[in-house]
């Protein structure tokens, strides 16, 4: 560290000067950048509080669990219900879709897999990651929507018809199923690769010693591997679920949109981000913006929660472990 | 058990053939030089020359703007935590960076038409200032594992041989990085150039013209992918799919060859 005492600095021999200038200046530079960086978490946090603050006043907190969206001038009320109702829904189902996989995959890829197959299996699982959210969901339109509506959901409601959620299969290619699969598509390369890092971080010796005392290798991943990574595993479902919940664009694309709560996946629907998305150029007046602010308060408060909870999940397991990760985890 | 391990990660798989099979197949059909440079058809019902230059050239400017404004900072903040704050700060920004990391970019498009489209209007700057919100986090957390790799004894040598430290770190430790921050970059490239949600309400409302100037909204590509695939015409549609294959082949591309990067550049660092 510099120290920026002079009378110290001064006696301290092969220094030379006493404040070097470059050293201070780089400093004083490179620590405004990280200054800025976290002010501008500050500031995401207050520019979207104050532009809901409208429509915060004009609805109070009734507007989370209100099931309203008119923009009719005069007549104006807004209501989040319907879209916390759409996101918990399509998020909660993708993560019970994707966690069984995503456990699959990450323990295909840190154990069971042969050595060849690995790498590069891995990164198609991470290109699956990179492939844009708006292709995804060009695709859920044109290819995956249809194709669920012709042949799967009518399936699905023949067998299980007598359980609401899988209600008669909606005219229109869009539903919240649709956008349960995308959904479920796009945290599936997030929650495998982190689990899969959690799997490889397991301590051999105890690997080892599990099939020394005779048990098989899926005994010794759920004896053994599975417990070890249990707190980082939580951690990865929550970062996964929070991605789910913030995804705006291909959401929007095969949702189809509608403002009302229903247990039917086969029809349409709506998430607080796709309400959002959908909503760009055709808000009709200030107070409905504000509105969608007021949506996105809701978003942003729910990602830092999911963020620091994940967070602090694996700065507890890193300290149960007795492990340093370094300055991040 | 262990067989459906295998199905798992084939049906993984099977989700990235499915689109990318998808996309080239539709894309391919309608892909052209027109699409490259011409504009979309500006009268009502023609649908004969229509390309979508205006969007490439938009996310040309709007993406390279975004790298402009968050690769300095990114790194500037990665040296800082590396290399002077003391555990206590480089804790609190690392935890600032991830929660900017895992805010929504639609949030971060709302944000922005907060900041700067309320009073001002959309602009391709405002768009880049999005995008750029989104690449803060990875590029500085991608320079500072590169940093983290650069052995002390190169610090020592520089500071023993009488070097300011910011000397050392700017002309010793960091041209040791520059692999990897150009790994973090173009990966960082790969993921925002395909995002849509930040560009929705900052830079989406355009004309047909092609326009390089940033102070104006420009078309993108997402941004035109998802205009295209609402659309009722099944023309627009064809362009959709031909502009998402080339979004696609960019970014896999990009970000295989990243990762193709990454590893030479950490088993070159780490062998040393």
């Amino acid at each position: 560290m510099t120290s920026l005492d002079l009378t110290d600095a001064a006696r301290r021999p092969f220094t030379g000067r006493r404040v070097r200038f470059g050293d201070v200046s780089l400093q004083v530079v490179a620590g405004t950048a990280a200054a800025a960086a976290t002010v501008l978490v500050g500031l995401i946090v207050w520019k979207v509080v104050d532009g809901a603050r409208p429509a915060i006043s004009h609805e109070g907190v009734q507007f989370v669990w209100r099931i309203a969206w008119n923009p009719v001038l005069g007549r104006e009320v807004f209501g989040a219900a319907s879209f916390l109702f759409g996101t918990a829904l399509t998020s909660l189902f993708a993560l019970a879709l994707a966690a069984p996989l995503a456990m699959g995959i990450a323990l295909f890829l840190s154990e069971l897999a042969p050595r060849g197959v690995r790498a590069p299996v891995t990164a198609l699982v991470e290109t699956l990651a990179a492939v844009p959210s708006v292709v995804i969901g060009l695709w859920g339109i044109f290819v995956l929507g249809p194709a669920l509506q012709r042949y799967v959901e009518p399936a699905l409601h023949s067998v299980l018809g007598f359980i609401p959620l899988f209600g008669p299969p909606g005219s229109a290619g869009p539903s919240i199923f649709t956008a349960i699969i995308v959904l479920t598509m796009m945290i599936l390369p997030i929650v495998s690769s982190i689990s899969r890092e959690l799997f490889l971080g397991v301590p051999h010796e105890l690997k080892e010693g599990a099939l020394a005392l005779g048990s098989t290798r899926w005994e010794m991943v759920r004896g053994v591997v599975f417990p070890y990574a249990r707190g980082g595993i939580a951690a990865a479902l929550i970062l996964g679920l929070g991605r789910a919940v913030g995804e705006a664009i291909a959401v929007t694309q095969v949702i189809g949109g509608g403002v009302f709560i229903h247990w039917n996946l086969f029809d349409t629907g709506d998430t607080l981000a796709s309400k959002i998305a959908e909503s760009f150029q055709g808000a009709a007046s200030d107070l409905e913006v504000s509105a969608l602010f007021y949506l996105a308060v809701i978003l942003l408060v729910f990602s830092l929660l999911a963020n620091l909870t994940a967070q602090w999940i694996v700065w507890r397991v890193a300290r149960a472990h007795g492990i340093s990760r370094g300055g991040h985890a | 058990m262990e067989g459906l391990a295998w199905l798992a990660a084939a049906i993984a798989i099977a989700f990235l053939v499915l689109i990318v099979w998808s996309v080239a197949r539709k894309g391919a059909s309608e892909l052209n030089l027109d699409l490259l440079t011409k504009g979309p058809a500006v009268t009502f019902l023609s649908t004969a020359k229509v390309g979508l230059a205006n969007a490439f050239a938009g996310t040309i400017v709007i993406v390279g703007l975004a790298i402009a404004m968050a690769l300095p900072v990114g790194i500037l903040v990665a040296v800082y935590l590396n290399e002077f704050a003391p555990a206590s700060i480089r804790n609190g920004v690392s935890l600032a960076l991830d929660v900017l990391n895992g805010v929504p970019a639609i949030v971060i498009g709302i944000f922005v038409y907060g900041l700067f489209v309320l009073g001002h209007g959309q602009s391709g700057l405002a768009g880049s200032f999005a995008l750029a919100c989104l690449m803060l986090p990875l590029v500085a957390r991608s320079t500072m594992e590169v940093l983290a790799l650069v052995p002390n004894s190169l610090r020592e040598a520089g500071l023993g041989l009488g070097i300011p430290q910011w000397r050392t770190t700017l002309s010793i430790v960091l041209p040791q990085t520059i692999g990897g921050i150009v790994t973090g970059t173009v990966l960082a490239v790969a993921r925002v150039a395909g995002e849509t949600a930040p560009l929705l309400f900052t830079s989406s409302i355009v004309g047909t013209q092609t326009s390089w100037n940033p102070r104006h909204a420009l078309q993108s590509i997402p941004v035109a992918i998802f205009e295209l695939s609402e659309s009722p015409d099944p023309a627009d549609h064809a362009r959709a799919w031909a502009a998402a294959l080339v979004l696609i082949l960019f970014i896999l591309f990009a970000s295989l060859g990243g990762r193709w990067l990454a590893t030479r550049s950490r088993t070159r660092m780490l062998s040393r």
